[in-house]
């Protein structure tokens, strides 16, 4: 079974994540058993048939922004974000958002172009799972969640900018 | 200046051992070009024609002697003995080893500096004016918020994959259009900082300038930003362009694109729409906070001396070369009985703002001696002793001019701006530096200089436009032509709160032309000026560019291009 760093430790991954391959459609693909975690279009086409499902999962692309999932979330356990590049940051500003403006508290996943650079990054904007790219080592990526023990500024993990909480 | 507390040293520690690793996982090969590209980038190092290239931060340009002395340390032990002065106030090395890298920095790290975000897409390092807190025509001093900023800034994790680079400048000098000595106009945000009727606080910000292939000129999208606010307005304005800005196209990313596509009412609208969330959040900025930074900033111990003008001076010395000197590298300064001295970093014989190992610890010398220890560097690639006791000038005079850093042509056509250009830098179309060199040498008589007086010129090596040709009095571009070196002229360009970008006399040159090219402009302003006291740039506002150019290309036959290029 594939693994994740779901809150800093190394976990199997029970959801399936469906990609819509060339020609596919989000009206027709045939959707797997399980736990899924599908396309934002795919969750607009087939909104009835996944809500019979017991778990949900809905990713969005870099061009897909957290307003278009908001006012579903209370019918999900997943959100994903997909980085098809590590070096497109969008989902960073995706993130944040989620989680402070829309008040997301389920899983947020980081998945796609998923690197051990870039996740302190991803962990301060609010991201809790993060689907490491498969050729990557996994174990060494997870010690980067540690590479700073101190930050300026203020962020999902840390509400309070330093000037709050600095002591001499 | 600002120093460090131990939350800032343990995050300056931590980058170094986190770039060890990036560095150590890319020669081993578990992290590809393409993934360590960004990283390497986001710490200033790019890999050039020759070898690698570090970009130190000097943030808004404050230097301790002894980070000087750092400087030169690591000049002599991993580089060839110099550095260079970048136009934003950075320090550059041009040959250090990627393997050393991490060793370069854990040695700045020794004296609180460091190399992040000085490139990469992400916020960069926050430039100010070289005279802050000094200058008698500043309102207060821009450099606790330039503090702020960087602390605010660094290691942002929302804003560290940017469509591309950003760069805020910080001016809070006011009075002529020549008081905006950072460009804030040609910057991805621009703050002027302000004092409203009441005497609070605020900034004007301005947003999406910026030079490069397409240079536009920032509009206001907040006449006045009360402080409190200004890093929860920065960020609306920061999450707005990561998530709209363009990806697609590297030339089409930057911010002055997505504003100019949406137009400042409709980009106004959406901050403000994204601010309605984020204003009074606990990002919003605090006395306390304010007040330790300030307390960074405080006067040095000046003395209470009496004024001298610079006029008395020169005349009790009665030496001409010390006169132009006091004329054009010495500023008054807020406090009377001191002066601010500029060191020229355009002596001939080095590349502008080259300084040399032996140079810099002369300085850092200097600095100890007559200016408490402290120095600036200047976007036009200089340096600066800030609180130099005016009695004690002509003693530092004779000191800087044994080493080569009295060249008494500050703001004169000898101080030109210019970046590496084809010598080191992979992306240049053309050389730039033997370009200045040969200007420098063809304006050699001191007297004519002084005759032509202000004039900035600009050299860029391509139209990233590094060398801020476009808001150069005269600006040179180098150009590709069919794989042949030429460059491409242009005037009327200027700096300031009435930042202008010049425009290109016609088609382009060949090395050997320019020097020719530049006298002709010159004469043709000489010729036409109103009185000795228009500037060049004054001129060709007030007549137009038609003048110029006709009388440059008669000289060259008839608007023709000459067949033959530099090769
Ligand atoms: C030698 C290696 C260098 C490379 C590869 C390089 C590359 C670039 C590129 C690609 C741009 C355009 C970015 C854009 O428009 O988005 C740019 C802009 C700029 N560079 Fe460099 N540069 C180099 C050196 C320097 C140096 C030495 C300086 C300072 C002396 C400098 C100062 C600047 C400035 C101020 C801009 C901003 C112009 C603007 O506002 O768009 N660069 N550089
Ligand atoms: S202007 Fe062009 S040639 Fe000059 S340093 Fe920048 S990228 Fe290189």
């Amino acid at each position: 079974m594939p693994k994740i760093i779901k809150h800093s430790s190394i976990v199997d991954d029970n959801w399936t994540l469906v990609r819509l391959a060339d020609g596919e459609s989000a009206e027709t693909v045939q959707l797997p058993a399980g736990d899924l975690i599908v396309p934002l279009k795919v969750w607009q086409a087939r909104r009835a048939e996944l809500l019979a499902r017991p778990q949900r999962g809905v990713w969005l692309a870099p061009d897909e922004v957290a307003q278009d999932i908001a006012a579903d979330l209370d019918k999900l356990q997943v959100v994903a974000v997909d980085f098809p590049q590590f070096a497109d940051g969008r989902g960073y500003s995706t993130a944040a958002l989620l989680r402070g403006r829309f008040g997301w508290r389920g899983e947020l996943r980081a998945i796609g172009d998923v690197l051990k650079d870039q996740l302190f990054y991803l962990q301060r904007v609010g991201f809790d799972a993060y689907a490491v790219r498969a050729d990557k080592d996994i174990e060494d990526a997870v010690k980067a969640l540690n590479d700073f023990s101190e930050t300026y500024q203020a962020a999902v993990d840390e509400p309070l900018p330093l000037f709050r909480r600095r002591r001499a | 200046m600002y120093r460090y507390d131990h939350y800032d040293q343990a995050i300056v520690d931590d980058r170094v051992k986190q770039f060890r690793d990036q560095t150590n996982r890319y020669l081993a090969g578990t992290l590809s070009e393409d993934e360590f590209r960004p990283l390497r980038l986001q710490n200033g190092l790019y890999i050039q024609r020759h070898a690698p290239m570090l970009r130190i931060a000097i943030p808004y340009g404050m230097l301790s002697s002894k980070q000087l002395r750092k400087l030169s340390d690591i000049a002599a032990k991993y580089d060839r003995g110099y550095g260079h002065v970048s136009t934003r106030q950075n320090m550059q090395l041009n040959w250090p080893k990627l393997e050393d890298v991490p060793e370069i920095l854990a040695e700045l790290a020794t004296v609180e500096m460091h190399a992040i975000q000085t490139s990469g897409n992400c916020i960069r390092n926050v430039t100010s004016d070289q005279f802050a807190g000094v200058s008698p025509d500043e309102i207060t001093d821009p450099r606790p918020w330039c503090e702020i900023l960087r602390q605010w800034s660094t290691f942002h994790p929302e804003f560290a994959y940017l469509p591309r680079k950003f760069k805020i400048a910080v001016n809070a000098a006011e009075g002529s259009d020549m008081s905006d000595r950072v460009a804030t106009r040609v910057h991805d945000i621009g703050l002027d900082v302000l004092k409203d009727g009441d005497g609070n606080i605020g900034f004007r910000v301005i947003v999406g300038g910026g030079l490069g292939r397409t240079p536009i000129v920032g509009v206001v999208i907040k006449d006045f930003l009360p402080w409190q606010h200004l890093i929860t307005y920065l960020e609306c304005i920061l999450r707005v362009y990561n998530l709209y800005g363009r990806r697609d196209n590297k030339y089409k990313a930057r911010i002055k694109i997505l504003v100019k596509a949406l137009g400042i009412e409709e980009f106004r609208r959406q901050v403000e729409a994204e601010w309605a969330y984020v204003k009074d959040g606990a990002s919003t900025l605090t006395e306390a906070e304010v007040d330790r930074i300030r307390k960074h900033f405080t006067d040095p111990d000046w003395k209470p001396l009496d004024d001298v003008s610079l006029e008395a001076l020169a005349a009790e010395k009665n030496d001409k070369a010390f006169t132009r000197w006091l004329e054009r590298n010495v500023r008054e300064h807020k406090k009377p009985g001191y002066a601010a001295v500029t060191l020229s970093l355009k002596d001939a014989k080095h590349a502008p703002g080259d300084i040399t190992c032996a140079q810099m610890n002369f300085v850092a010398d200097l600095a100890d001696k007559y200016s408490f220890g402290e120095l600036r560097s200047s976007h036009e690639q200089n340096l600066i002793l800030a609180d130099v006791e005016k009695s004690r000038l002509h003693e530092l005079w004779l000191e800087a001019k044994a080493h080569s850093l009295a060249s008494p042509t500050i703001g004169l056509l000898q101080d030109i701006i210019c970046c590496p250009g084809g010598d080191f830098c992979s992306l240049a179309n053309a050389k730039s530096i033997p370009i200045a060199t040969a200007i420098q040498a063809r304006f050699d008589d001191l007297d004519y200089l002084y005759d032509i007086g202000d004039l900035d010129l600009n050299i860029s090596g391509c139209m990233n436009a590094c060398g801020h040709h476009h808001v150069g009095n005269i600006g040179i571009l180098g150009v590709d032509k069919s794989g042949s070196e030429w460059y491409q002229v242009s005037i009327g360009g200027r700096q300031g709160y009435n930042a202008h970008l010049g425009d290109v006399i016609g088609p382009s040159f060949a090395a050997a032309e320019v020097p020719d090219v530049i006298s002709t402009l010159i004469e043709t302003y000489i010729d036409n000026r109103d009185s000795d006291a228009e500037r060049f740039v004054d001129t060709v506002h007030r007549i137009g560019v038609a003048p110029f150019k006709e009388r440059v290309y008669a000289n060259k036959g008839a608007g023709k291009e000459r067949a033959v290029a530099n090769a």
